[in-house]
C-alpha cells in the first residue's frame, strides 16, 4: 500500500490525480480461509483489520452481500460518545473513544475525527439530578464529563429557545468534551484499505446462504459465489442478524427496527458539537458541508425496509424546532433509514455461539457507529482466542439467561420504545 | 388499486392501518405492541428458565410476514392484530384479537 501523505498528494496533483492506486483489491474468493467475517460494514471491516494486525490471522475474507459501507456505517449520524451510566458500557465505549483519537494515523486514512463535545440537555431539576449521577459514573470510570448550567449552555448554543415561552425550558446539561463526530464512510473505507493491505480479501456482492456444520463445528459457508471452507466465522451483520441466525437454528433476543435520520439544506456554521434534546428524542450536529444532521426515534414497528415513514420525521423535527426555533426556516434535504438490531436490554452482544467456530457480533441498537473500533478489537480477540475480551465480557449472550442485563435506560423489552 | 400498489412499492408517506372496528386510519392514531405470536407460559404450570427467557426476550424477528399487535390508542382504544410485511411495510390483513390467521 502506498501511504497517503502530503507528498503523495502533491505528486499526484501533477498528473491530474489519474494514477492513484485502488484503495483495495477486488479478489475472487479462495477455496479456504482461516477466518471468514460476514458483513462488510464498519464492524466487520474493523474486525478483519484487528484479526490481521493484532492476532496475525491474515488469511481472512470479508463477505459482503452488497457493497462495503452500504449499511448502517453509511447511514448513521456519525456521533461519537461514551456518556453512559453503567460501568461496563462506560469502560467499553471509552476504550473506543481512546482508539478514535489515533485512528486516522493508524489507518493512514483521514476519518475526520472531530471531538467538539456532546451536550445532553436537561429540562427539569430531576433530569439535572439524573445527569449529575450519570456524569459522576463517567468520572468514576475516568471519563471527563461536566454538568453545566443554563448560562453556560446559552453561551454554547445561543440560538436554542431560552425565551419564557420555551415549551421545555433548558435547565443545563451534561457535557462530554471528547464527544463529537467522525466521517462515517471514511471509517469504512479506511478500515477496508488497511485490512486489504494486511492481506484480507474483501469480497463484495457475495451473499451467505448457509453454513456447513459437522458435529457442532463449523467447516465452511455456502455463498452466492461458491462454497468457502473455514473453521472460524464471525457474524457482523447488524440489521440482518436474525436472518443469518435462523440458518444456524438460533433465535436471538433481537428485533429489527427502522431508524431514520435526515439532513437540512446546508447553512453557515451555527452548531459546533453535538446537542441532544432532553425532553424527547432528538439529536443534532452540523456536518462539514453545513447540513444540520438530525435524528431521533425509531419508527416503532418491526422493519427490514431501510426506509421509514413521514410521521416519525415530523415528530423528530417538531422536537428539533422546540429546541432550535430557527430550524423551522430550513428545508429538509433528504431522509433515509437503516435497520437497527434492537436487543432486549439495549446493549450489544459479542460472544461465541453454541456452534464451535461461529461468533456473534450484533444487537448494537442505534449505538454501533461510535463502537466501530472497539467492537472490531474485542470481536477479533473473541474470534482469535475463542475467549471473550475483558471489555466485552459483560456483553455475552447468556446474560439474558443469568439476568445480568445491561439495561442502560431501564426500558425493558419493548425495544421499539427506546 | 392504485393505493394498494403504492403501498406495496413503499411510495406512501405513512402507513394506513385498517382498524377492525373503525376502518382505515392513519398510522398516527396507533401505537405498536410487538410480536403477536409470543405466548406467555401457562399460568400455574411448571415453567423452566429457558421457557421464561424465550417468552420475555427471544423473538423470531422475521424478514417478511409478521403477525403483530397494534393499539388504536387515539381512536377506539382497542387492541388488534396486524399481518404485515416487515420488508415492504405492506399490510396484508388486520384481525380482531380473538381471530387467528
Amino acid at each position: 500500500m502506498k501511504k497517503y501523505s502530503v507528498f503523495s498528494l502533491i505528486k499526484n496533483a501533477f498528473n491530474g490525480h489519474k494514477n492513484w492506486d485502488v484503495a483495495w483489491r477486488d479478489p475472487e474468493p479462495k477455496k479456504e480461509y482461516d477466518a471468514v467475517i460476514i458483513g462488510g460494514g464498519g464492524h466487520g471491516l474493523a474486525t478483519a483489520y484487528y484479526l490481521a494486525k493484532n492476532y496475525g490471522i491474515k488469511n481472512v475474507a470479508i463477505l459482503e452481500k452488497g457493497w462495503i459501507g452500504g449499511g448502517n456505517i453509511g447511514r448513521n449520524t456519525t456521533i461519537l460518545r461514551s456518556n453512559y451510566l453503567h460501568d461496563a458500557n462506560n469502560l467499553f465505549y471509552d476504550h473506543g473513544m481512546q482508539m478514535w483519537k489515533d485512528l486516522s494515523q493508524e489507518l493512514n486514512y483521514n476519518v475526520m475525527y472531530s471531538p467538539r463535545g456532546i451536550l445532553n440537555l436537561a429540562h427539569s431539576d430531576a433530569q439535572m439530578n439524573a445527569y449529575s449521577r450519570r456524569g459522576n459514573s463517567m468520572r468514576l470510570n475516568g471519563i471527563d464529563a461536566s454538568l453545566i448550567g443554563r448560562e453556560e449552555v446559552k453561551k454554547m448554543i445561543p440560538f436554542a429557545d431560552f425565551t419564557e415561552n420555551a415549551r421545555f425550558p433548558i435547565f443545563g446539561g451534561l457535557l462530554q468534551p471528547i464527544g463529537g463526530t467522525a466521517r462515517h464512510d471514511a471509517v469504512a473505507w479506511g478500515y477496508a484499505r488497511a485490512a486489504d493491505d494486511l492481506g484480507v480479501d474483501i469480497i463484495q456482492h457475495c451473499e451467505v446462504n448457509g453454513f456447513d456444520i459437522d458435529d457442532g463445528k463449523v467447516s465452511g459457508v455456502q455463498t452466492s459465489r461458491g462454497n468457502i471452507k473455514t473453521k472460524k466465522v464471525g457474524l457482523c451483520v447488524a440489521g440482518s442478524t436474525s436472518i443469518l441466525a435462523e440458518k444456524l437454528n438460533m433465535t436471538l433476543p433481537i428485533e429489527a427496527h427502522v431508524l431514520q435520520a435526515c439532513v437540512s439544506e446546508p447553512v453557515k456554521p451555527m452548531l459546533d458539537g453535538v446537542v441532544t434534546f432532553g425532553a424527547g428524542h432528538f439529536y443534532c450536529s452540523q456536518s462539514d458541508k453545513g447540513e444540520m444532521v438530525m435524528g431521533g426515534d425509531l419508527d416503532g414497528y418491526n422493519s427490514y425496509a431501510q426506509r421509514g415513514n413521514l410521521p416519525t420525521i415530523q415528530h423528530v423535527l417538531t422536537e428539533g424546532v422546540a429546541l432550535f426555533p430557527n430550524l423551522s426556516r430550513l428545508k429538509v434535504l433528504r431522509t433515509w433509514g437503516g435497520i437497527m438490531d434492537m436487543s432486549m436490554d439495549g446493549s450489544p452482544i459479542i460472544d461465541r455461539t453454541h456452534i464451535d467456530g461461529v461468533y456473534l457480533n450484533c444487537g448494537w441498537c442505534y449505538g454501533g457507529f461510535k463502537a466501530t473500533p472497539v467492537s472490531g478489537l474485542t470481536f477479533a480477540h473473541t474470534i482469535a482466542t475463542n475467549e471473550p475480551h475483558k471489555l466485552s465480557l459483560p456483553f455475552k449472550l447468556d446474560r439474558f439467561h443469568t439476568g445480568h442485563l445491561l439495561d442502560e435506560k431501564g426500558l425493558g423489552t419493548k425495544t421499539w420504545i427506546s | 388499486m392504485k393505493k394498494a400498489l403504492e403501498q406495496k412499492l413503499g411510495l406512501v408517506d405513512m402507513l394506513e392501518i385498517k382498524c377492525p372496528y373503525c376502518g382505515d386510519r392513519s398510522q398516527n392514531e396507533f401505537s405498536y405492541g410487538g410480536d403477536a405470536t409470543v405466548k406467555r407460559p401457562e399460568l400455574n404450570s411448571e415453567v423452566n428458565d429457558l421457557e421464561w427467557d424465550s417468552f420475555v426476550y427471544y423473538r423470531d424477528n422475521p424478514r417478511g410476514k409478521h403477525l403483530e399487535l397494534w393499539h388504536h390508542i387515539s381512536g377506539c382504544r382497542q387492541w388488534f392484530k396486524v399481518h404485515r410485511n416487515t420488508a415492504t411495510h405492506e399490510i396484508i390483513q388486520t384481525l380482531e384479537m380473538q381471530e387467528d390467521l
